[in-house]
This record gives structure tokens, C-alpha cells and sequence, in this order.
């Protein structure tokens, strides 16, 4: 790890003119992702702001019936707090499917957004990699890949995105609240993480200076019909092969309107809005499921040790939207897929 | 609990026996570290630079570190992890570093009574913050609860995430989100046992939440 200089942010104001005086300057909160980066030396800042004081801590009922999520709230308070765990079970879920409790205690909203790759060639210094270093080449492409993306990839990177979290905020279209030197905007979650194209350096539309503040919720939350399923290597404590989040309406057995986010597939959350328009009016059945699952993978693209991706994203879109129909969503404890 | 017959004690995770004639494992280690103690000893207002970067010089953070009920006044450089201060400047040796990036558990403490990862967290970040290391759960001479369970239940083997496990434990009963095996395993699931001890430490946990 390099030498950095620690300082603290004593408001949001503060926070965000430090970052703009220091363009090799990082925001720590959970310190999870980034620590573990600066360690590697792939994350090399000078200047660390530790922005942990800000009053960004809350969660709270929003005028039109959503939440406001502060930035600094932690994963395990977020996933825990009564409004989630009633309004937005498919969030709760999605947080309790992600790492370990000792990191959702550490880790927070914002930073669960800022999560780098965790492709193995992103994280070694002595392999080419155009995400560390643009122009290097792409390891991934020919080389260890299992875990590696199947859609939206390009010659230059197919790195996948490892939230859990955002998948769920994906699906619920979740909006991200950030401030800056030009002041304040509001980002749609779909736009809010990219795909890699030819600058797969850039894994967010985040402008430089930028503070995530928040992260807002819509009411409509989904909470009878939904599921978060996640398929990975072990039980516990892996990031996804694949994992769908779904939110479904229902009118008896018609889909009055459909959602599904994946993760684990590409370099963002992905959603297809050809496959939920699909869904719309269609009765809530295995061939309408295998409908849209087909429809969002006709694009995928394997790379040899993931091709069994496509394969697994089909199976596990249809168990999931079939999970969210029947009302029993996915345990994250109790670990039997149904 | 019957004792397994042994004429022989195992030289394994017997930390301060005076059995032996030659050095302890813990003697022999901190004997070797002492060298890099002497050479890291020189911290002042600045300590030269160890990293890769070949800057100028660390500016050492000043901090106040409440730990198991003790305020320790320190400068650090602020790349130290809470693991590596724990550890190599307050000797605490009891919370342990595994993998050092989060995967393995060993270093779990409690932080303001929540159990995280100390090997992800720069110490200067945790001023006035409650700190608990394994060497602080026990109260009052006596062993703490979890602490008891894992020895009547032989919750492991060769002990080196044992400290871990236990804060774990530890943050994991304070939650009271885990009510069955299941549930114990999935919120312990950031603590691994390459000795395969997972039954009796469920177990232990089991005893210790109708204890505690």
C-alpha cells in the first residue's frame, strides 16, 4: 500500500471541496472494497477522506411513499430496518445473500454502488488488464473466465459487477442521489453503472468530485410477489454465478407488471425491457417465463469456461420468476432451491 | 467430556505453557518479530517510507483507541489496519490474521459491540469507538459463556480462527437474528475452520444462546 494522507470530512460540503482540491483522492466509508484494493495496489490514492461523520445515516419515508436510504447506511441496518423488511423484502434479501455479516456491518449504501470487479486479473498488478490500466489488454477474455460476464461484454473487458444489492435496487429502479462541484443531480439506477465498451476503466457515470448522498426507493416495493435467487459455488460467502431479483404484480394468475434484474452476467445489473414487456398481460406460467428468459439471452455470449452461464441464467430466470409467482421467495438461509 | 489418553501433548495452540523446556512457538515468534519491532521503532513525527510508493514521509495520525475498556493515546501511520495495531502495538495477539482481506474471519472483533472484519479497516478511523479483542470478552475472571461452550463442545482443532469465531459468535447472539442451525451457519458463514470444527461450533453456539 502506498503513503496516503488520512483526513476527515466534517460535512458533505467539506467532503466534496476536498475531493475537488485532490484528483487522486478517495472517499472511504466501510472501507471493505477499498482497503482490500490498496492493499493489492490497485487503488492508489494519496489522499484518503474519510467521510464515516457525515450525516448521512438515515433511512426514512420519502413524501410519495418511498425511502430515502442515506449512503452511510450499513448493509446489515438496511437489510434489518422494519420499513425494508415490510416494503422492499426483495432489497433485504439481496443485502443478506451479499458477503459476510461482519462486512454488511462495515459496508455501506454508497459504497456497495462503488464495488469494483472481483476478476482475479483486475486484482493481479503483474497481468494485463484494461480495467487497471487501459490499453493492457484483457486477461479474462482468454484466460480464467468462469465467473465472468455472458452479456453486454466487449473485446475489451467482461468483468462483472459483484453487488448483490444493486441488483435488487436495479430491479426496484432505484434512484441514486449525488452532489458535486455543480451541485446536486439525481441518477436512475439503470443508468448509474455501465457496461465496459472501450472504456472499461469508467465502471459508473459518477462525474469526477462526485459524493453518492443517498439512494431513493419508489413505492412500489413488490412485497408479496418476489424473490432474490442466487446461484453460486458455495452455500454461503461467494459472489453470484448468476442471481435474479424479481418484482411481479398480479392479477390472479395474469402478470400485470414484471421485473427482473440479473447478477453476476455483466459489468452492470441487468434488465431487459423487451423481456418485461413480454411478461405483461401473459399468464404467469413456465412457458411465458421461458419466453422472456430466451429473450434476454439470445445476446449472451459465452467465453469458454462461462458459456455454461447462458444455460444457468435461462434455468435460474424461470425458477425465479416462478418462485416470485407462487409468493415463496428464496431463504437465504435455509438454502433448499424450490 | 472424556480426556483423550495422550502421553505426549500435542505442541499445538498451547500458548504460555511452561511445559516445555525449549521455547514456545510464541516465544520463538516473538522473538523473530522483535527485530522488526527495533527497526519500526524509530516512529516520530514522521516514519519513513514502507510502501511502494517512495513518498516523502508518513504523517502519523493521532488517535484514541478505547480497547476492552482501555484508552491507549497513539500516532499512527494511517495505512495500519485495526488488526495490525491490535496486534503488533498493543499485543493483543489473541484476534488473528488469516487471510488478511476479509475472506477468512480470524480477525473478528466488535466494534461498538458489531462484529467486523479488523484486517478491512484503518485503525485511525475507530477513535472513541468500543473496541472488544477476545481478550476482553471474559468478565470478571470467569470465562465468557461462548468461551466455555467451545471447550465442553471441542469447537476445534487447531485453534487459529478460535478468537475469530467467537467474536463472531459473540456479535451474532447480540444481533438475535439466529434462532436455528441453519440460521447460526449462514450469519457464521464469514468465519471459516479449515479444521472442519462447523458441528461443534454450532453447537457451542447453541449452548452458549441459551446461556447468554
Amino acid at each position: 500500500m502506498i503513503e496516503f494522507q488520512y483526513t476527515r470530512a466534517s460535512d458533505v460540503a467539506d467532503a466534496v471541496r476536498q475531493l475537488a482540491g485532490d484528483p487522486a483522492a478517495k472517499f472511504v466509508a466501510g472501507g471493505t472494497n477499498l482497503i482490500d484494493l490498496m492493499k493489492m495496489d490497485v487503488e492508489r490514492p494519496t489522499r484518503v477522506i474519510d467521510i464515516t461523520g457525515l450525516q448521512l445515516k438515515q433511512v426514512e419515508g420519502t413524501p410519495g411513499g418511498g425511502l430515502r436510504i442515506g449512503a452511510l447506511v450499513r448493509n446489515t441496518d438496511l437489510a434489518y430496518h422494519p420499513l425494508v423488511e415490510q416494503r422492499y423484502p426483495v432489497l433485504a434479501s439481496a443485502l443478506m445473500a451479499g458477503a459476510s455479516q461482519q462486512l454488511r456491518n462495515m459496508a455501506s449504501t454508497g459504497g456497495n454502488l462503488m464495488q469494483r470487479t472481483r476478476c482475479s486479473y483486475f486484482y493481479d498488478t503483474a497481468l494485463p488488464c484494461n480495467k487497471r490500466e487501459l490499453g493492457s489488454g484483457c486477461s479474462a477474455i482468454d484466460g480464467q473466465n468462469r465467473g465472468h460476464a455472458i452479456l453486454g461484454t466487449s473485446d475489451a473487458c467482461i468483468a462483472t459487477h459483484p453487488s448483490d444489492m444493486c441488483v435488487a435496487l436495479a430491479m426496484l429502479e432505484a434512484k441514486v442521489h449525488v452532489t458535486g462541484p455543480s451541485g446536486d443531480r439525481v441518477i436512475a439506477f439503470a443508468d448509474f453503472h455501465r457496461l465496459p465498451g472501450d472504456t472499461p476503466q469508467r465502471d459508473t457515470n459518477l462525474e469526477a468530485g462526485e459524493l453518492i448522498t443517498g439512494v431513493e426507493l419508489p413505492p412500489r416495493g413488490f412485497a408479496t410477489n418476489y424473490t432474490y435467487l442466487k446461484i453460486r459455488d458455495r452455500l454461503s460467502y461467494a459472489f453470484a454465478l448468476v442471481s435474479v431479483a424479481v418484482g411481479l404484480e398480479l392479477d390472479g394468475d395474469t402478470i400485470k407488471e414484471g421485473r427482473f434484474a440479473l447478477g453476476g452476467v455483466a459489468h452492470k445489473p441487468w434488465r431487459d425491457p423487451r423481456a418485461e414487456t413480454l411478461l405483461r398481460g401473459q399468464p404467469a406460467t413456465t412457458p411465458t417465463f421461458t419466453r422472456a428468459a430466451d429473450l434476454v439471452l439470445q445476446g449472451a455470449r459465452g467465453y469458454g469456461q462461462n458459456t455454461f452461464k447462458i444455460e444457468l441464467a435461462r434455468r435460474s430466470i424461470v425458477r425465479a420468476l416462478t418462485q416470485a409467482a407462487r409468493g415463496t421467495p428464496q431463504s437465504q438461509s435455509d438454502k433448499k432451491i424450490v | 467430556m472424556t480426556e483423550t489418553p495422550s502421553s505426549v501433548p500435542e505442541p499445538c495452540g498451547d500458548e504460555g505453557s511452561d511445559r516445555y523446556t525449549h521455547p514456545s512457538r510464541r516465544e520463538a515468534i516473538v522473538g523473530a518479530a522483535s527485530a522488526s519491532l527495533v527497526m519500526g521503532a524509530s516512529f516520530g513525527a514522521t516514519a519513513q517510507s514502507q510502501g511502494s510508493g517512495g513518498g516523502t514521509g508518513v504523517v502519523l495520525v493521532p488517535v484514541n483507541l478505547m480497547v476492552n475498556g482501555t484508552r491507549h493515546a497513539l500516532a499512527l501511520d494511517p495505512r495500519s489496519t485495526l488488526l495490525d495495531v491490535l496486534r503488533e502495538h498493543l499485543d493483543l495477539t489473541g484476534t488473528k490474521k488469516g487471510c488478511d482481506q476479509g475472506q477468512c474471519g480470524a480477525c473478528t472483533v466488535l466494534i461498538d459491540g458489531r462484529r467486523i472484519n479488523s484486517c478491512l479497516t484503518f485503525a485511525v478511523m475507530h477513535g472513541g469507538a468500543e473496541i472488544t479483542t477476545i481478550e476482553g470478552l471474559a468478565k470478571s475472571g470467569g470465562l465468557h459463556p461462548l468461551q466455555q461452550a467451545f471447550i465442553e463442545h471441542d469447537a476445534f482443532q487447531c485453534g487459529y480462527c478460535t478468537s475469530g469465531q467467537i467474536c463472531s459468535a459473540a456479535g451474532l447472539i447480540a444481533e438475535g437474528r439466529a434462532q436455528t442451525a441453519d440460521e447460526i451457519r449462514e450469519l457464521m458463514s464469514g468465519n471459516i475452520c479449515r479444521c472442519g470444527a462447523y458441528p461443534n461450533i454450532v453447537a457451542a453456539i447453541q449452548q452458549a444462546m441459551g446461556r447468554t
